[in-house]
């Protein structure tokens, strides 16, 4: 069944769509990603205009992101004072990466600078994950896993206006949380992602907040980072399409759930091999781009309409 | 309505050149084309009639007709991506500007049989007339770059050429089918019609039509180009009521 795009001026296949925004929003739920490092690739690939991509995954996003949040919440799995922290930083982040992203347009090589990006970043953070979970479901094998002696905490824990986090059960300083936060947003901003692939192995590894309230609190950061993203994208650029995020918000949203609960039923070091081969495989992909050599050489876009 | 605005654009259609005996009647089966939420694409027939003015002798040849259709135009760049140290990237670029988004090339055999090249040059038939070497940017030419505009432009179905797209139905009556595809650009066609007797061109007629959105579809463009906020908003608050939806049907704690 086919439908007309309003915006992005094409039809579409309805089922197509649907399949893909419910296998995003499985991953979503599951993970606590956001999912929009799949959904761009994909949509692109179905010959979506990228402008209409990127701009339509906010209500998309937040739409599966509001599921798996309130699902959390039910469950008590939030920590919003650490959600807020994350928040604030956050948008201070986005606010930046938007203009860095308009200096380097008007520089010229945006596409290189963000297929780079995102094989550096996907690459190694894909890396990171899969590697420090494969150790640790090798070293559960052998024994029980060593925990950190109480009384021992990393440097930039201990910097000043600390804060305590009864949810997460931390007592640390918010500095290195605002900047990890501000990190995220800025490169969420300049590649088009919410930036909860990022956002959750952070939390796990360097801040050591439960895995559970991890994915909780990424979805309730990436709620609000991506309600913002939608109007701002409305206002400015207007390549939000209505259909076209109805369709990806049915099909997500549904996803998400069936993905929260998966979630919920595997062991959390399983699921960091998964997240992390997941991140890695999209890596692969994007360098596959720009490694070999392409069967079309050459690309044409329309610059300018007259009507 | 239909007949009428058939007539009309029968009277409008210009006979070219006093010179000629004949003149062309073109006649188009729609000149808007709508578009609705299950619009996949749309067929338009064009009709011509060759009319000889009176002149009852008999034809020295046979005729020839060739239908261009060209959607709105806009500039294209043409990128090509080069090897730079291991990475495969868009190193150069071409610039081509009045380029129609849609082009459509129709004929009853193929264009070399129908006029020679300086002809086809001076009508512009053919996709190589049609998207000439039209370079905004101070590169050099390359012709590499032109022929993968087409080649992209075909593979994409919105660069046709066909020379059996024509159809004689009469000696001095042709049809022809103008098939726009789903993504069809939005904005003004114009269709211009040349008739060759010998190699030689004897007629010319155009004709235009318009593709555009319905009320529904042209209302969500309006409001999202419009009111951009308030669209913004209205998109968040969805989102959300979606998200909170779903997880009052899957609720089963």
């Amino acid at each position: 069944m086919e439908i007309y795009l309003p915006i992005a001026e094409m039809p579409v296949d309805v089922f197509l769509i649907l399949g893909m925004g419910v296998a995003v929003g499985f991953i979503s739920g599951m993970f606590g990603v956001g999912g929009g490092f799949l959904l761009t690739p994909l949509l692109i690939f179905v010959g979506i205009p990228p402008a209409v991509v990127v701009a339509t995954q906010g209500p998309q996003i937040a739409a599966s992101s509001m599921t798996g949040a309130l699902s959390y919440w039910r469950r008590k799995a939030i920590d919003f004072k650490l959600g807020g922290v994350l928040l604030a930083g956050g948008l201070l982040g986005t606010l930046l990466g938007v203009l860095f992203f308009n200096q380097m347009r008007r520089i010229g090589q945006l596409e290189t600078v963000i297929t780079i990006s995102y094989v550096v970043l996907l690459g190694g953070v894909g890396t990171l994950v899969s590697w420090e979970s494969l150790r640790a479901v090798a070293m559960s094998r052998k024994g029980p896993v060593k925990r950190r002696r109480a009384g021992r905490h990393a440097w930039y824990e201990g910097l000043p206006l600390k804060w305590r986090f009864h949810r997460s059960g931390l007592y640390i300083s918010v500095i290195p949380i605002l900047v990890i936060a501000g990190l995220i947003g800025f490169a969420g901003a300049v590649l088009g992602i919410g930036g909860g692939f990022i956002l959750v192995p952070a939390l796990i590894y360097i801040f050591r907040v439960p895995a559970q309230i991890v994915v909780g609190t990424s979805l309730f950061q990436i709620l609000f980072t991506m309600l913002a993203a939608t109007i701002l994208h409305a206002s400015t650029n207007h390549s939000v399409d209505l259909f076209l995020a109805l369709i990806l918000m049915v099909g997500g949203v549904f996803g998400a759930q069936f993905g929260a609960r998966a979630g919920a039923q595997i062991r959390s070091d399983y699921f960091r091999v998964l997240l992390g081969l997941l991140i890695l495989s999209v890596a692969v992909r994007f360098a596959t781009d720009i490694l070999t050599t392409p069967k079309e050489p050459f690309s044409a876009t329309l610059t300018e309409t007259v009507r | 309505m239909k007949i009428l605005r058939t007539l009309l654009l029968c009277l409008i259609a210009a006979p070219f050149g006093s010179a000629q005996a004949e003149t062309l009647i073109i006649s188009l089966s729609r000149e808007n084309v709508l578009i609705q939420s299950n619009f996949a694409g749309e067929r338009l027939s064009l009709f011509g009639v060759i009319d000889r003015g009176g002149d009852t002798r008999a034809l020295p040849g046979t005729y020839d007709a060739v239908v261009t259709v060209r959607g709105p135009r806009g500039a294209v760049t043409v990128r090509r991506k080069d090897r730079f140290g291991p990475l495969w990237l868009n190193l150069d670029e071409r610039r081509y500007i009045a380029i129609p988004a849609f082009l459509e090339i129709l004929s009853n055999r193929s264009l070399p049989l129908i006029a020679d090249a300086s002809l086809r040059d001076e009508y512009r038939l053919g996709l190589d007339a049609q998207v000439p070497q039209q370079i905004a940017s101070r590169a050099a030419n390359d012709p590499r770059f032109r022929d993968a505009l087409q080649r992209l432009r075909k593979e994409q179905d919105l660069f046709r050429e066909s020379a059996s797209g024509v159809k004689f139905i009469a000696p001095n009556v042709f049809q022809a089918a103008i098939e726009l595809p789903g993504k069809a650009p939005i904005g003004n066609y114009d269709i211009d019609v040349v008739v060759f007797s010998n190699g030689a061109l004897v007629a010319r007629g155009t004709s235009t039509f318009r593709v555009a959105k319905t009320a529904v579809e042209q209302t969500v463009a309006t409001l999202a180009v419009e009111h951009g906020v308030l669209f913004g908003i209205g998109m968040a608050m969805l989102s959300l009521f979606i998200g909170w939806l779903a997880s009052v049907i899957f609720r089963r704690d």
